[in-house]
């Protein structure tokens, strides 16, 4: 076969790919034929990569070989994680996108300089800046999702302005290089200013953020691959890369809904350091608290109860105990939901997939607004460590800092239970009328261990 | 503006309407997994970094795309091993047809 002809098969194979990506997609609209998907990318993925081996234009396989050894050997334990790692997985496989996008870009930058074309240039600059900056950024936030770094948000004066002239300081690296592409040695200033920017970006947002920061910089590394291809003039970098950066965009907006928030106030807001001690302690407020033997008396006196887990379900790692939970309460004829704000834990879906890991059926799993229209007729909301996402402040309070946001209204339920480790406000700092009001307890422990007292107290059979 | 770009941005263009067709679809049970699987999907950059090792046209270039084949393999092969190993946990709680 003549070049030409490998050549054109080899577009063959990509085009192909592209159809399968898109095939994969749509398959994940639902958990029955979501697997076909990922069988569908797998076939798209490896006929692309075989294609490329046989490009006539490789000179030499060692390093190619090598580092697709070292790739595999990287990408199999990064796949085999615990469930509860994975918000942490994805910020890295983000940075990994990113840094291998921007990989390309500087050494497209290299082979070509100082004869790149101004369009060219301008390509260049945007992807190898986009890349960078989501490269730090996604590192930051694995780094923060992983506790190396403080969750809380890390705020100075000023920082909003300082951010933005480094990011402007690269953009006009650019333009000069744009005009001025001798200046060859100012490449490798870009690029390290970009890096500083992705630092800057993500540092001062808090881990309650996660979820937004997360579908961001998914929407930055498709939209660098994206651009990758524009360089290169490769579709199927260009199909992949919109397809991704899609994806990571309907994820924000959908993110920034569930919190009543705008992407500016996400990026540049620094949540959560205000108001925490605005009015904290004004008045001496009773709560009542409960045992595991009450709490089990109340659940098996009910028919509906709605379980509202949070990150601090994640983090106690009390997803097979609430499990147990489920069956005790289902074996008794007690129907049980769960309801799942979109925003619960630290990136979407990850409470599904907490839950879901537990053998919980994913019918049971069930969305903010279908939740809510179910909850004044149930008996006992459970909440376990979840707190922001079912503040009624939220509704009511005018001056609250998540005054607007769409919350799961576990008050409208006929009592409501709280598992909580104590009554230190919650990761905003922000005071939750819920736990004072009259039909609340709280049940004050360590989720993972109250869970299985309660489930104890239940199989005793004192409450039949 | 070079006759390559503007075909670029036809394909980047409807890929994008494509994509948001598609992904607004999926159900919010799944948001983890997509984003797992669109990672992997995005992986495919590793099509560029071969070409960029292999054609060894400098050392700088060929030291690069070879960290980048690494980065974006590791990125298909843990996106696909992942994401299928969440899907697999979905059970439907109504008896199996058998």
């Amino acid at each position: 076969m003549t070049p030409i002809v490998v050549g054109q098969l080899i577009d063959f194979a990509y085009l192909a790919a592209a159809v399968l990506f898109i095939l994969s997609l749509r398959w994940l609209s639902s958990p029955a034929t979501a697997r076909h998907g990922v069988l569908a990318g797998e076939i798209g993925a490896a006929l692309a990569v075989t294609a490329t081996l046989f490009n006539p234009a490789l000179a030499q396989y060692k390093w190619i070989v090598i580092a697709l050894i070292v790739g595999a050997a990287l990408g199999v334990p990064l796949g085999l994680v615990k469930m509860t790692a994975v918000p942490q997985r994805t910020a890295l496989s983000h940075a990994f996108g990113a840094l291998s996008a921007s990989m390309i870009g500087i050494a497209e930058y290299y082979v070509r300089a100082p004869h790149v074309t101004k369009f060219g240039m301008v390509e260049i600059a945007l992807e190898v800046i986009i890349g960078s900056l989501t490269f730090t950024g996604s590192l930051i936030a694995a780094g923060k999702l992983q506790e190396i770094l403080p969750q809380r948000p890390i705020v100075y004066r000023g920082q909003n302005i300082v951010s933005l002239s480094v990011l402007g300081a690269a953009a006009v690296i650019a333009i000069i290089l744009t005009i001025h592409p001798e200046y060859m040695r100012l490449f490798p200033a870009m690029v390290g200013v970009a890096l500083l920017f992705g630092i800057l970006l993500v540092t001062p947002i808090g881990g309650a953020d996660m979820p937004t920061v997360i579908s961001l910089l998914n929407s930055y590394a498709g939209l660098s691959a994206a651009l990758l291809g524009f360089v290169l003039d490769s579709k199927v970098l260009v199909v992949a890369g919109a397809l991704d950066g899609s994806s990571g965009f309907i994820l924000s907006v959908i993110m920034c809904k569930a919190m009543n928030r705008s992407f500016t106030n996400v990026m540049f807001g620094a949540f959560g350091q205000v108001q925490v001690h605005a009015k904290a302690a004004t008045e001496e407020r009773t709560v009542r608290s409960a045992n595991a033997e009450e709490a089990a008396a109340i659940l098996s006196a009910a028919s509906k109860v709605a379980i509202v887990p949070g990150y601090g379900m994640a983090v106690a790692q009390a997803q097979h105990k609430v499990r147990e939970l489920y069956d005790v309460l289902t074996k008794k004829g007690i129907d049980v939901k769960f309801g799942i704000h979109p925003v619960a834990g630290r990136m979407p879906g990850h409470m599904n997939v907490l839950l879901a890991e537990a053998d919980i059926p994913y019918d049971r799993l069930i969305e903010m607004d279908d939740m809510n229209s179910d909850l004044p007729q149930t008996d006992v909301a459970l909440i376990i460590g979840a707190n922001d996402v079912t503040n009624p402040a939220a509704r009511t309070d005018q001056s609250s800092p998540i005054y607007g946001m769409p919350i799961i209204d576990v008050d409208k339920a006929q009592t409501v239970m709280v598992i909580k480790r104590s009554m230190s406000p919650g990761f905003a700092g922000i005071d939750n009328p819920l736990y004072y009001m009259d039909k609340t307890l709280m049940l004050f422990g360590d989720a993972k261990a109250f869970v299985g007292d309660i489930v104890r107290e239940l199989a005793s059979g004192h409450h039949s | 503006m070079p006759a390559d770009f503007i075909s670029n941005l036809f394909v980047f263009i409807l890929a994008g309407f494509v994509g948001f067709e598609v992904i607004k679809r999926v159900s919010p049970l799944l948001h983890t997994p997509l984003m797992s699987l669109t990672n992997a999907l995005d992986a495919i950059v590793v099509v560029a970094a071969i070409i960029i090792a292999g054609l060894h046209e400098t050392t700088l270039s060929t030291v690069l795309g070879a960290i980048a084949v690494a980065a974006s393999f590791s990125n298909m092969v843990g996106g696909f091993l992942i994401t299928d190993r969440m899907l697999r946990m979905f059970k439907s709680g109504k008896p199996k047809k058998s």
